[in-house]
């Protein structure tokens, strides 16, 4: 003991910021209780240990498995998707009436008809498409492509649809809506391309003579010589359900589409050599082989095809393509959410059930600094837990699923960054959101039940277990666990015709949209525990 | 800093229940200053007030003319021992004490050095969680000690002390006055600081009953009065009431004479030859001092009776003379 009552405080501590110093004491707090260390290490083995099981279990099962659509996904034989320009898997299979066209030219068609046979009810794998019905993303149209057969190709097309209008599209992704209605003999469409070097401009037109443009695209790097004409795509129809175990459910399978074109005409550098027709990857596609085909007749081209070029959508078993995203790593998050929880509960309410809150409130007087450290300290320990979990779950699932064969759907890395990341940022803002929950009601049966009604239930009711749809897509829209939607795999794309719902790996808002709302209800949480602190007496 | 407390009219209300009723007092430095009255008084709720932990509906608390909310590093201002059980069970003490050092920018050669003051270096290392209420008391002011503060506040500080401990702690306290700090201390047992207060602040149902130093309070409480052994009672009573006096009968053969010397009691009963075989002058104990302080506002009892005599002279005692 001195004498003296100054404090002894080391010149370079006290210079520091008091938020700093905040942290690093709540830090110390955290990192001394061994028990909540225990807990966020559970939350990462429980992440990846459930990752890797169902991980697993699934590349065990998946030479049996049969996909939602139908279509069996073959066991260590599934081809690879192609990718797309971005990296995206795609679907490029389609039947394609092509010549090679060199340098700038067009090229008009008139369309007449564009009718589809769908497969009979009760039938779905390998079923013949003998129904006539409306397949809504049918596409019959004409297209500029930088090659042939191989993928990624640079292409545009414009072209109608069963049930959507004319389109213009290119590069798999693109869609821009052109006039709409469906076709028939008393309502043509007239369809135009024109190429200008890298750009392509779509026109359509009701009369042949009042012309509209959809949409001017470039293509970087398009070559000289371009394979340009007519082509016919049918989709898969998606199934309307899935049931428990994940087996598509209702209605799902090939059909196939044939269109009637007429008034043909070009200029440029066509030859003079007659048209080619054929699958773009016909190697690939048995089944739609069976039913491709053109002829022509006194100026009429007829086009008969399945297939698509569009992205490729997870669990769709298009021609065989493998169906598990790397989603399917991250299905432990939400257990091991419950153990972070706990901790970030345990975290206040210890304080509370001691009085110690009184000794951390009398050290710091400013209570909403208090608040942000703890939350701080949480959310830093609850993120690299969450990174460790799921990046642990992903590397090991993904050789696992490797040495059996099977591969994961491909997704573009910035993809498969956001889905880890996020599923991290997820953890740490549900561990923020659980805290400042536990600092208004200060009881940790409470604080914890809340999180597991708010987040944990909705959840697992919408995104594994087989909730309708509707309240599904309702309960991940309102509900904090609407921030799962960073694990979304896939972009939904409208031009896509598929099943999308949670437990089919589509969540109803945007990535970030849907972790928006999860920081909202943080932010709300946060302002409810920051007034409560500071007006309740300790 | 100036190491003072100064409290000036703190109310508080928990719902009906008046905690704090205009409590006002000052706690100077070099002094330990006692905080006594019984349970209820309103003690711990003006310890928290001061600590900023509970808002007061009216009234100031400062430290060294500051409040706490302003307080940049408040523990090297206000070192205080609130609740011993204030502890994560599975949390070592040096662990504990750690984390306090952190939060007001401190290292671990401040902790090592309370740990020493406070003598618990064999423990430090032990889950907290299995310490006794001796060994907590000595964490909490080791705690309290932290930032080496000027002013100290304790409450209930010799709660579950073995008598050694008692004694440790009453040189403790009075070591820190002895280095300038202001020291205040609560207790509902004033025996506990007898030796070791200087002053006293002694409240009841949220009030300040007094607030003098020590000596001047046991002189008060000694009052004038005479303790006289005598067998011929009724006779006694009769002369002295003559004489002026206050008589009260305490036992069978004694009474208390208020309001006549000792000289002047023997001289009377000598004048009518009535026996006795003592006659003392009464000394009150500090215990004496404060039941008599206390005895009106003892929350238990008389709840409607109104709050007697507030200040330094002791109040009349009902029953008294009769």
């Amino acid at each position: 003991m001195t004498t003296t009552i100054t404090p002894n405080r080391s010149a370079t501590l006290q210079t520091r910021d008091g938020f700093a110093q905040l942290v690093h004491a709540e830090w110390t707090k955290f990192r001394t209780v061994r028990g909540w260390v225990i807990g966020m290490i559970v939350a990462v083995l429980v992440t990846a240990g459930i990752g890797i099981f169902v991980a697993a279990g699934d590349a065990g099962q998946s030479c049996q498995a049969i996909g939602p659509t139908g279509s069996s996904s073959g066991c260590g034989s599934a081809p690879a998707l192609p990718l797309g320009p971005d990296g995206e898997p795609v679907v490029d299979n389609f039947y394609f009436v092509r010549q090679p066209l060199t340098g700038n030219g067009t090229l008009t068609v008139r369309l007449t008809s564009l009718t589809s046979l769908l497969p009979p009810a009760g039938q779905g794998l390998g079923a013949t498409p003998s129904q006539p019905g409306t397949v809504p993303w049918a596409k019959a149209g004409i297209i500029m492509s930088a090659t042939s057969l191989s993928t990624p190709r640079a292409y545009a097309a414009v072209m109608a649809t069963g049930a959507n209008g004319v389109r213009m599209q290119w590069n798999y992704t693109g869609d821009t809506a052109g006039l709409p209605g469906a076709v028939s003999a008393g309502s043509p469409r007239w369809l135009r391309l024109a190429r200008d070097g890298d750009t392509i401009t779509g026109y359509d037109s009701a009369d042949g003579a009042h012309w509209t443009v959809v949409d001017v695209v470039r293509l970087a790097g398009l070559p000289a010589t371009v394979q340009a004409g007519l082509f016919t795509a049918s989709p898969q129809l998606p199934a309307r359900a899935v049931n428990i175990a994940g087996i598509g459910q209702g209605g799902g399978g090939p059909t196939a589409s044939t269109a009637v074109f007429d008034h043909l005409s070009r200029s440029g550098a066509w030859p003079a050599s007659s048209w080619t027709g054929g699958y773009t990857q016909g190697d690939l596609a048995a089944e739609a082989q069976g039913v491709g085909g053109y002829h022509q007749l006194a100026g009429r081209i007829t086009v008969t095809g399945q297939g698509d070029v569009a992205p490729a959508i997870p669990d769709q078993g298009e021609f065989g393509s493998s169906e598990n995203t790397i989603a399917i790593y991250l299905t432990g998050t939400f257990v091991g959410l419950i153990a972070v929880a706990v901790v970030a509960t345990m975290f206040m309410t210890g304080e509370y059930r001691r009085g110690l809150i009184r000794t951390t409130l009398a050290a710091s007087p400013r209570r909403g600094r208090v608040l942000a450290a703890k939350a701080l300290v949480v959310a830093g320990v609850a993120f690299v837990a969450g990174l460790l979990g799921t990046a642990g779950a992903e590397v090991v699932g993904t050789s696992i699923a490797r040495s059996r064969g099977t591969q994961d759907f491909p997704e573009p890395w910035p993809a498969e960054l956001r889905m880890i990341v996020g599923t991290a940022l997820v953890v740490a803002v549900v561990a923020v959101l659980t805290l400042a929950v536990a600092t208004i009601v200060r009881r940790s049966v409470a604080a914890v039940t809340i999180i597991f009604a708010a987040i944990v239930v909705p959840y697992f009711l919408s995104a594994i277990a087989t909730l309708p749809v509707g309240v599904a897509d309702w309960l991940l829209r309102v509900t904090p666990a609407a921030g799962f939607a960073l694990q979304q795999a896939t972009p939904q794309y409208r031009q896509v015709d598929a099943y999308y719902a949670p437990v089919s790996g589509f969540y109803p808002l945007a990535p970030w949209a849907g972790f928006a709302v999860l920081c909202a209800w943080t932010l709300a949480a946060l302002g409810g525990a920051v007034y409560l602190l500071r007006r309740r007496d300790a | 800093m100036e190491a003072t407390i100064k409290v000036a009219g703190l109310r508080k209300r928990f719902g009906s229940t008046v905690a704090l009723d205009g409590m006002t007092f000052a706690v100077q430095p070099g002094l330990v200053t006692g905080f006594v009255g019984p349970n209820g008084a309103g003690k711990s709720t003006a310890m928290r007030v001061i600590l900023g932990l509970d808002a007061a509906d009216e009234g100031t608390a400062l430290i060294g003319g500051k409040s706490y909310q302003s307080l940049r590093h408040p523990l090297s201002h206000v070192g205080a021992l609130l609740d011993t059980a204030a502890l994560q069970p599975s949390r070592t003490a040096r662990n504990h004490l750690l984390w306090l050092a952190h939060s007001q920018g401190l290292g671990r050669p401040r902790v090592d050095a309370v740990i020493e003051q406070a003598g618990l270096q064999s423990a430090a290392r032990r889950r907290a969680g299995g310490y006794s209420l001796g060994m907590r008391q000595r964490l909490g002011i080791a705690a309290a000690l932290l930032g080496d503060p000027p002013v100290l506040m304790m409450d209930e500080p010799f709660n579950g002390m073995d008598p050694e401990g008692i004694i440790w702690m009453r040189g403790f306290l009075r070591a820190l006055a002895a280095e300038g700090r202001a020291v205040f201390v609560s207790s509902h047992l004033m025996s506990e600081l007898q030796d070791t207060a200087d002053h006293l602040v002694v409240v009841g149902r949220g009030r300040v009953i007094a607030d003098a130093g020590v000596s001047d309070l046991i002189t008060a409480a000694s009052g004038d009065r005479v303790q006289l052994r005598t067998a011929a009672r009724a006779d006694a009573i009769t002369v002295l009431a003559r004489a002026g006096a206050e008589v009260t009968a305490t036992a069978p053969d004694v009474l208390t004479i208020k309001g006549l010397s000792s000289e002047r009691t023997v001289a009377a009963l000598t004048a009518r030859q009535i026996p006795f075989s003592e006659v003392t002058a009464h000394r009150a104990t500090l215990e004496e001092a404060y039941m008599e302080l206390t005895r009106d506002a003892v929350e238990f009892r008389a709840v409607s009776a109104p709050t007697t005599a507030a200040g330094p002279a002791p109040a009349t005692t009902p029953g008294a003379a009769q």
